[in-house]
């Protein structure tokens, strides 16, 4: 099985098969950030606990990725010839904060706002030595693809 | 407070100028503001310059010529234009000169601009996972608003296809060639649900406005035009921004309605007495949504207004009369910029074959850029 190498270190943790989103919660009003930060946006406090955020949440707003990103910055597939479009969107991860995400879903009659999608992980390219380059992504749970 | 006047204008034309600097197109277009109003740089006692990508704005006096004058830059996403106006009117404001200029430039590769993830305070891992772009912002936040709103997608190409038509009606334009809807509906879809016309593209351009003390306008030109209001407001917590890797669960207004609020609060009028508006049409989402975020009509009313063409240059508010983004282009630098100049022609009843009809007196623009920052301009004759 090919080793996998996160795109950055400190965004999310756990195994492949047991991801999870690395973000904050401000100690002062219980506001949470993702990425993590030292400071809350909402009150201004400096006391922010590092937390790991919910895995399911319902599909707030979501758009297709429809030409190849510039590279860099991007790490994935950036040739015209071979690129395949992907889901892009913020899923509301209840109580806690809406996280933008790629989605492993690009067909827009398979995307509905209002959704149930859980937190999995997806390649972005091979390197030389056969590791995997990998990021954070949300699937529709089974049984919510093509619900409306 | 001093007033501020807006009293020589200059562009050069927007598009892709081949073998031209983004700053000598600055520099073009600042000798035809100065012609504009009969003044010589010589004059200018201080300057404000931005530009993205086309090198620092303050470098031009090496072009324009080496008087000594106070020259500042400003950033700001592409509300730069609004930015670089709104410091030069405190400029006056505060007293400190009577007379300046601001000066808007920019040249950009083509494509989608490439977010420099650093600059933004984003991690590396944002842009490299294939996120960092601000068209899928526009793409999302349109689909949320048909969504909650009942704005349909044979709207949204009724926006391009006015645009390219007022653009087809400006010599100065980029896209002067019309569209039908259907051409706008058919083209390949970008981010859905928006498609290739829909979006504007990074473009090149200049503009440069010559200001001053409102009370000694008329010792240069018989028919100034005032600046109302002058406005620039970042995001607060809970709005919905481009290249926000996350958002909070609760809403609130974005930067656009505060900025819009309290420029009508300090013009002292109503967006009711507002007769032409340029808002930022990024994409043809964004030119709904700034309807509604400026106070022009309640949310979901653009459905029927725009059925009804009242954002028609004869309609009952002209919007993006010169084709704005769309038709023109996108210098950052320079965009802001474009539509007080814009504004300025429409109100001197300047416009030619685009000209909004019964003598405009109150005029509106809108810059929204990255990473959430709006400024809006008020003028008046």
């Amino acid at each position: 099985m090919a080793t996998s190498v996160p795109v950055q270190d400190g965004v999310f943790s756990g195994s492949p098969d047991r991801p999870r989103l690395l973000g904050s919660r401000c100690t002062t009003c219980g506001t949470y950030a993702f990425p993590t930060q030292s400071g809350c946006a909402r009150c201004t406090g400096t006391s922010m606990e590092p937390v790991e955020l919910a895995t399911r949440g319902r599909l707030w707003t979501w758009t297709v990725q429809g030409f190849p990103p510039k590279a860099p910055p991007y790490a994935g597939n950036a040739d015209p010839a071979t690129f395949e479009s992907y889901g892009v969107g913020y899923v509301e991860l209840p109580g806690q904060v809406k996280v933008e995400t790629r989605l492993t879903e690009n067909d827009p009659t398979k995307l509905q706002i209002g959704m149930e999608m859980e937190l999995v992980l997806v390649p972005l390219r091979t390197d030389a030595e056969g590791r995997e380059l990998v990021t954070f992504a949300f699937r529709p749970v089974a049984g919510e693809e093509g619900r409306s | 407070m001093t007033e501020v006047a807006i009293i020589g204008i200059g562009m050069h034309e927007f598009g892709r100028t081949d073998g031209v600097s983004g700053m000598d197109q600055g520099v073009l277009a600042t000798r035809r503001a100065l012609a504009d109003c009969g003044v010589r740089w010589e004059d200018m006692q201080f300057a404000v310059g931005g530009s993205a990508d086309a090198g620092n704005p303050d470098t031009m006096v090496s072009k324009l010529g080496l008087t000594g004058l106070q020259f500042t830059n400003v950033y700001n996403g592409c509300a730069t234009g609004g930015s670089a106006l709104f410091t030069a009117s405190n400029t006056i404001r505060s007293g400190v000169y009577d007379l300046g200029i601001a000066i808007g430039f920019d040249k950009h590769e083509r494509g989608a601009f490439r977010v420099n993830t650093k600059s933004s305070g984003l991690g590396e891992w944002y842009g490299a996972s294939g996120l960092a772009l601000t068209t899928q912002f526009f793409g999302m936040k349109i689909n949320r608003y048909m969504h909650e709103h009942g704005i349909t997608q044979p709207t949204l190409a009724k926006v391009a296809a006015k645009a390219f038509r007022n653009g087809a009606l400006n010599p100065m334009a980029w896209r002067r060639k019309p569209l039908s809807e259907e051409e706008i509906l058919e083209s390949p879809m970008l981010s859905y649900p928006l498609t290739q016309y829909m979006f504007c593209q990074p473009a090149e351009g200049a503009v440069s406005l010559v200001l001053c003390r409102a009370d000694k306008a008329h010792d240069y030109t018989d028919r100034p035009i005032f600046l109302k209001a002058a406005v620039v407001r970042s995001r607060r917590f809970g709005s919905f921004e481009v290249l926000a890797p996350s958002l909070a669960v609760e809403s609130n207004d974005g930067p656009t309605v505060d900025a819009s609020r309290a420029a009508f609060e300090m013009a002292g009028i109503g967006p009711d007495e507002v007769d032409v508006a340029q808002l930022q049409d990024t994409e043809v989402g964004a030119e709904i949504m700034h309807m509604a975020e400026n106070g022009f009509c309640a949310h979901g009313e653009q459905e029927r207004l725009l059925a009804e063409g009242a954002t028609e240059i004869n309609g009952r508010l002209p919007v993006n009369t010169d084709g704005g983004c769309l038709a023109n282009g996108e210098p950052i630098g320079a965009s802001g910029l474009r539509q007080v100049y814009e504004n300025v022609l429409q109100l001197r009843g300047d416009a030619g074959a685009r000209q909004v009809p019964d003598n405009p007196t109150v005029a509106y623009t809108h810059v929204y850029g990255a990473p959430g920052i709006s400024g809006v301009t008020i003028l008046a004759r």
